[in-house]
């Protein structure tokens, strides 16, 4: 029996179709996934993401376990409420997970992927020891994303007593009111909050957001929105055996200071002078363009002539440019020309610099 | 709930076939498939002309999410395709039954529309 979230009931009421994920029955559309796509794009749409785990992280030593369980440095945080994506790595470099890590008042708030929960909260629960922390996971807490150019005012118009804290949130910056959590992040290459709100209170806020005229949008308008974005999917684009150098998050990773001894440092440290010393090996993700009709898929086989292979981790079909559009992992010489293999033929696709679109404009 | 039309003829791999007046047959997809499809983004055709097999595969379509093969139901030759369709494959999401038909074949032997489903039939494939 797959996990519920406490907007389960309106999903059904916007005759949304379920399917499950992660052990969860989440609404893949309500229809038409390319219309929700491009009601965020163009106003503002709403998705449940209450399935995703959220862990609070408080103690003395919050701050010094932060910086040895995360590739990214939290000490980065000068403001309260401001956020940090960031790997969560293993000893051999590979990605557990990715998360988003927020400052709080002397605490810290992480949200990390409804699909790796419980390897991700035994890691974390295992490397706090000789840290003085504790980790409680906050299952009472639903969150809603709300996404678009017109999303911001839409909450501020249903929600007008967390106007004044909305219009002081900078992007990538969260802030609480009561048991509420207002953060000015998410996964889809538009301006927007995700809102984090007791399970109780979801149902009404969300009523209240449609009446504004959002649309709700399921998982499949997440995918292909947060695609266009250039951001990174765990599990498509990188996993445990890939290194976050391979998979696009190198800006992820705090080399400095020099002495902070992050986990998968060494590891990642000894990747870099190997892609220094034989770049004909190293691997490195790019976006991809169909300029003939098909749609790339994940894993099918890339192949960059003179150069080597490499695969596709997230292919889809971009509603906003209306043609295929994809991430892959290729050999780092590529440089604006490939072929993919789909349905065994081999068709020619252009490389390009993530992001594909941002803010609703094509960004290549 | 979907739609099965009880004037169709229907195969399990979720393509509907109409007898025209004139002994040819149209087909399509059913609504049963395009809900399971998803947005359908792009529709590939077989050549006018083609001479195929039941159960061949003859045609493509493809959602945002996944790409699936269209079968011949019957054994014939392909009369006419959908041009449409191809420059508008959305239709096959908002009108299965009219507007998205695949493609019109020329049967090899009528007594094989004795080997399709009917619509309760086809309704029970899909529990």
């Amino acid at each position: 029996m797959a996990k519920q979230t406490a907007l389960y009931a309106k999903h059904l009421e916007a005759n949304g179709k379920i399917v499950d994920f992660g052990g969860w029955d989440m609404p893949i559309h309500y229809g038409s996934q390319i219309q929700e796509h491009k009601a965020v794009r163009e106003q503002a749409g709403m998705f449940d993401v209450s399935h995703m785990t959220i862990v609070d992280v408080r103690g003395p030593d919050a701050t010094a376990y932060l910086q040895k369980l995360l590739a990214n440095d939290v000490a980065k945080l000068k403001e309260s409420g401001k956020a940090l994506y960031s790997g969560m790595l293993n000893n051999e470099g590979g990605v557990i997970d990715d998360l988003i890590v927020y400052k709080m008042d002397g605490w810290y708030r992480t949200v990390v992927n409804c699909s790796t929960r419980e390897k991700d909260l035994e890691w974390m629960s295992r490397q706090s020891k000789g840290f003085e922390v504790s980790l409680t996971e906050r299952p009472e807490l639903a969150m809603v994303a709300v996404q678009g150019p017109q999303a911001i005012e839409r909450v501020k118009q249903v929600k007008p007593e967390a106007a004044e804290l909305i219009d002081g949130l900078n992007i990538f910056q969260g802030k609480g009111k009561g048991e509420w959590f207002l953060a000015r992040t998410g996964y889809t290459g538009e301006d927007g909050l995700e809102i984090m709100v007791p399970e109780a209170e979801v149902a009404a806020f969300w009523q209240q957001l449609l009446d504004a005229g959002v649309a709700p949008a399921g998982l499949g308008a997440r995918d292909t929105l947060r695609l266009e974005a250039g951001m990174n999917l765990y599990g498509n684009d990188m996993d445990e055996s890939i290194s976050p150098l391979q998979a696009g998050m190198g800006w992820t990773i705090a080399w400095e200071p020099a002495e902070r001894d992050f986990i998968g440092r060494a590891a990642l440290e000894a990747e870099k002078a190997a892609r220094a010393a034989n770049p004909q090996q190293a691997l490195k993700l790019v976006g991809l363009v169909l300029e003939t009709r098909g749609v790339m898929r994940s894993h099918q086989k890339v192949v960059v002539e003179g150069i080597g292979e490499g695969e596709v981790t997230s292919g889809t079909f971009s509603p906003s440019l209306e043609y295929s559009i994809a991430m892959a992992r290729v050999p780092v010489g590529t440089t604006d020309k490939c072929l993919v293999e789909m349905r065994g033929k081999l068709v020619p696709a252009r490389v390009v610099k993530l992001p594909f679109v941002r803010n609703g404009k094509q960004q290549f | 709930m979907s739609n099965i039309p009880a004037e169709l003829k229907y195969v399990t791999s979720h393509e509907w076939i109409r007898l025209e007046a004139d002994g040819t047959v149209t087909i399509g997809i059913t609504d049963f498939a395009q809900a399971q499809l998803g947005d359908v983004v792009f529709v590939e055709l077989p050549e006018v002309g083609t001479e195929v097999e039941a159960e061949q595969d003859i045609a493509v379509v493809e959602s945002v999410k996944a790409a699936s093969d269209i079968y011949a139901p019957l054994a014939g030759k392909i009369i006419a395709v959908n041009d449409a369709l191809v420059d508008a494959p959305e239709m096959a999401n908002e009108d299965p039954y009219g507007n998205a038909w695949f493609f019109k074949m020329e049967l090899a032997n009528a007594d094989d529309l004795n080997n399709l489903l009917d619509a309760d039939a086809y309704a029970a494939a899909c529990e």
